[in-house]
């Protein structure tokens, strides 16, 4: 009966071609994730937030390979201090990877993690679930099913260094599930650091539980390797005056969806979600982004700038949803493309659902060219046709690097843009 | 230094002669300045001069030292030593004003095959520069023009011809939006730069700047052309009796 069904129905088809993890603790979730994912389907065309990104090649049984990209750079956070923990092509690295202790944290890899009280019991799958209406994310719950390996990460104070999870790729055909668990209890702090290309097709899930007054910090640089596809999701559910703060860097990529959903039920807390991406040639990006406000005084940004060229496709769907009794929250949401030619594309769908009477929202989503004026006013300076561009596109991305706080980071975000930039001009 | 010979202009995009047969040579170490009213052509004389896209020369040749302007990008006239001051100085975000100038100064010397500056040689003179201009600290490290009242606009536009070091500076209108004591500031960083090897071309509406930037040769612009040519007393007789009187005695 399931292989019959698995000849026709792409969703069994997708099930029966994956191995069952083995059972743990997380079992349970696993079986119940298993039955959301059976209810859903996996994406189509037709479905809603589907329309703009084809997931066709993230849907079908075998990962579409995607070529190894030779290049010879000096890894993103070089020479930062760091906890570096490592997979390749989807599975951890512990000779790569640092020794996992570290004061005021607790790492362990999901895989490891066999105690039948464990922690992670009330996150694994948790927010993911309910991250899964109004909209259904079935990607996820595939991935809450099938994953064999991440990290659960419990912060319980303030780790004197970032956690740095690095993706290498040595496949061509990689086809990887990560899931990963992040706890901060009240108070804690902690920098999580994501690079790498990671896998020829990536799935992955990160759960970030922020409670009261602890501070979540996420940057992350998706790997150049231009015929890599990656889909992403991070659920987040903010406690009373915490504050979650994610930026992602995407250089090339011929297919990313990144999801990022939401939801604040402490008053005063505060959430911001920024995305830099450039793209040319068949790149296509997706940032699907849901924040749901449910509580006093809130205040949530998301910042958006893609730049594209030579039929690049730019995608932005952004929501905030504000429950009844959110009064006073503070939303803002920005999402803006600069078409380097007139074969690109920027596709944006900003939505604003408010049932709450006092409170401030406001929305904003552009496509231009680059500014004639402020490139005549750069070349008669001296400044060349092809670096006056550069400066300028630089100029617009610079709004979403701004809001990474650590001065450091921002400016190295800065530095790889620019030289991507400088690549293609060479 | 600058040779403009029966320079002719038209918009690209409309069937409209802006600039109809201008004539005027600026000599090195001299100062020149434009006057004229409203839509007489200073402003489109400037743009053609340094690059600016929409506009079409039908006839006539402009030269830098021998140099044909016409047929060069505009960075390549900036290299060749030409300079414009902006009367509306763009606000460019997300670049950093001190970026801007030291990309701005290497370029040119890399296109005139000279060394570029170290970012220290660039940090010390810079500051010595702003300094003169009274530009803070605070200046030279927000984005370009970012922010900027008029006034620090325009002493930003002298900050960069200094950095810059131009054989040929034109100044659009300049004094606008400046009240006298940054108008004096300004001139005064004008002043500082002249030289004998270095030309000023100087547009303005009114003859205030000209007290304070003393011009060579005044030349007065109406309907495309250059119409009376004069010392500085004819600044002064516009200032007294406008243009119409002058216009009424070409004509």
């Amino acid at each position: 009966m399931a292989d019959a069904a698995a000849k026709t129905d792409p969703t069994e088809a997708m099930i029966a071609s994956l191995s069952k993890p083995e059972a743990t603790w997380a079992a349970p979730a696993r079986e119940d994730a298993l039955a959301r994912l059976r209810t859903m389907g996996l994406p189509q065309r037709r479905d809603e937030y589907w329309k703009y990104t084809r997931p066709d090649t993230l849907t079908q049984t075998v990962a579409p390979e995607a070529k190894l990209l030779a290049a010879e750079e000096v890894p993103m956070f070089d020479g930062a201090e760091r906890l570096q923990i490592v997979f390749v092509d989807g599975v951890y690295d512990e000779e790569a990877s640092d020794d996992l202790s570290l004061e005021g944290v607790t790492i362990e890899r999901l895989a490891a993690a066999d105690s039948d009280l464990h922690w992670a019991k009330n996150l694994y799958g948790v927010l993911e679930a309910r991250g899964q209406t109004p909209v259904a994310r079935p990607l996820a719950a595939l991935n809450t099913a099938f994953a064999t390996d991440g990290v659960l990460i419990h912060v319980t104070g303030k780790p004197s260094k970032p956690i740095n999870m690095i993706y290498h790729r040595k496949s061509e055909g990689s086809d990887a599930i990560l899931h990963h668990c992040i706890k901060l209890d009240a108070g804690a702090e902690v920098t999580v650091l994501e690079n790498g290309a990671a896998a020829a097709r990536f799935n992955k899930v990160m759960e970030v539980e922020v409670a009261d007054g602890a501070s979540f910090h996420h940057i992350r640089t998706q790997g150049r390797d231009h015929e890599r596809r990656a889909a992403t999701h991070i659920f987040a559910r903010l406690g009373t005056n915490s504050a979650f703060r994610s930026f992602t860097m995407t250089v090339n990529g011929v297919l990313t969806r990144n999801d990022c959903v939401i939801e604040l039920t402490g008053d005063d807390a505060i959430a911001n979600v920024a995305g830099a991406c450039v793209g040319d040639g068949d790149f296509h990006h997706d940032d699907t982004v849901f924040i749901t406000h449910d509580a006093v005084n809130c205040q949530s940004r998301q910042v958006f700038k893609k730049v594209l060229r030579n039929g690049a496709t730019g995608v932005f769907q952004g929501k905030i949803l504000v429950k009844e009794g959110a009064q006073k929250t503070d939303g803002y949401q920005i999402s803006q493309s600069l078409l380097l030619d007139g074969d690109s594309q920027f596709l944006a769908k900003p939505e604003l659902e408010i049932y709450a009477d006092d409170v401030a929202c406001s929305h904003g989503s552009t496509s231009g060219a680059i500014d004639e004026d402020a490139l005549f006013y750069l070349r008669s300076r001296g400044v060349p046709h092809a670096e006056a561009t550069d400066m300028l596109t630089l100029s617009f991305l610079a709004e979403a690097v701004e809001e990474i706080d650590d001065e450091g980071l921002r400016e190295e975000m800065t530095e790889r843009l620019g030289a991507w930039l400088q690549r293609r001009r060479d | 230094m600058l040779s403009i010979k029966n320079l002719q202009v038209k918009l690209e995009d409309e069937d409209k002669q802006i600039l109809k047969g201008v004539d005027l040579e600026v000599e090195a170490g001299k100062v020149h300045a434009i006057m004229g009213p409203n839509g007489s052509g200073k402003s489109t004389l400037s743009y053609v001069l340094s690059g600016k896209d929409g506009y079409e020369v039908t006839d006539g040749s402009a030269e830098l030292e021998g140099e044909d302007l016409l047929d060069m990008e505009p960075e390549e006239r900036a290299a060749a030593g030409l300079f414009l001051a902006f009367q509306y100085p763009v606000e460019i975000p997300g670049v950093g004003n001190m970026t801007f100038l030291r990309t701005a100064v290497n370029a040119q010397r890399k296109a005139r095959g000279e060394e570029e500056m170290s970012a220290a040689e660039f940090l010390k003179v810079v500051r010595a520069r702003a300094k003169e201009l009274k530009i803070d600290a605070d200046m030279l490290k927000r984005p370009v023009n970012m922010g900027f009242s008029g006034g620090e606009k325009k002493r930003n536009e002298i900050l960069q011809m200094a950095m810059l070091e131009p054989k040929m500076c034109i100044l659009d209108e300049t004094d606008s939006g400046l009240d006298v004591d940054a108008m004096k500031l300004v001139a005064e960083g004008v002043n500082a730069l002249r030289s004998e090897g270095r030309g000023f071309l100087v547009i303005t509406h009114y003859q205030r700047l000209l007290d304070h930037i003393k011009p060579d040769v005044v030349h007065i612009m109406a309907n495309g052309r250059i119409v009376k040519t004069g010392g500085p007393e004819l600044a002064l007789e516009v200032e007294n009796n406008g243009y119409a009187d002058i216009l009424a005695e070409v004509v």
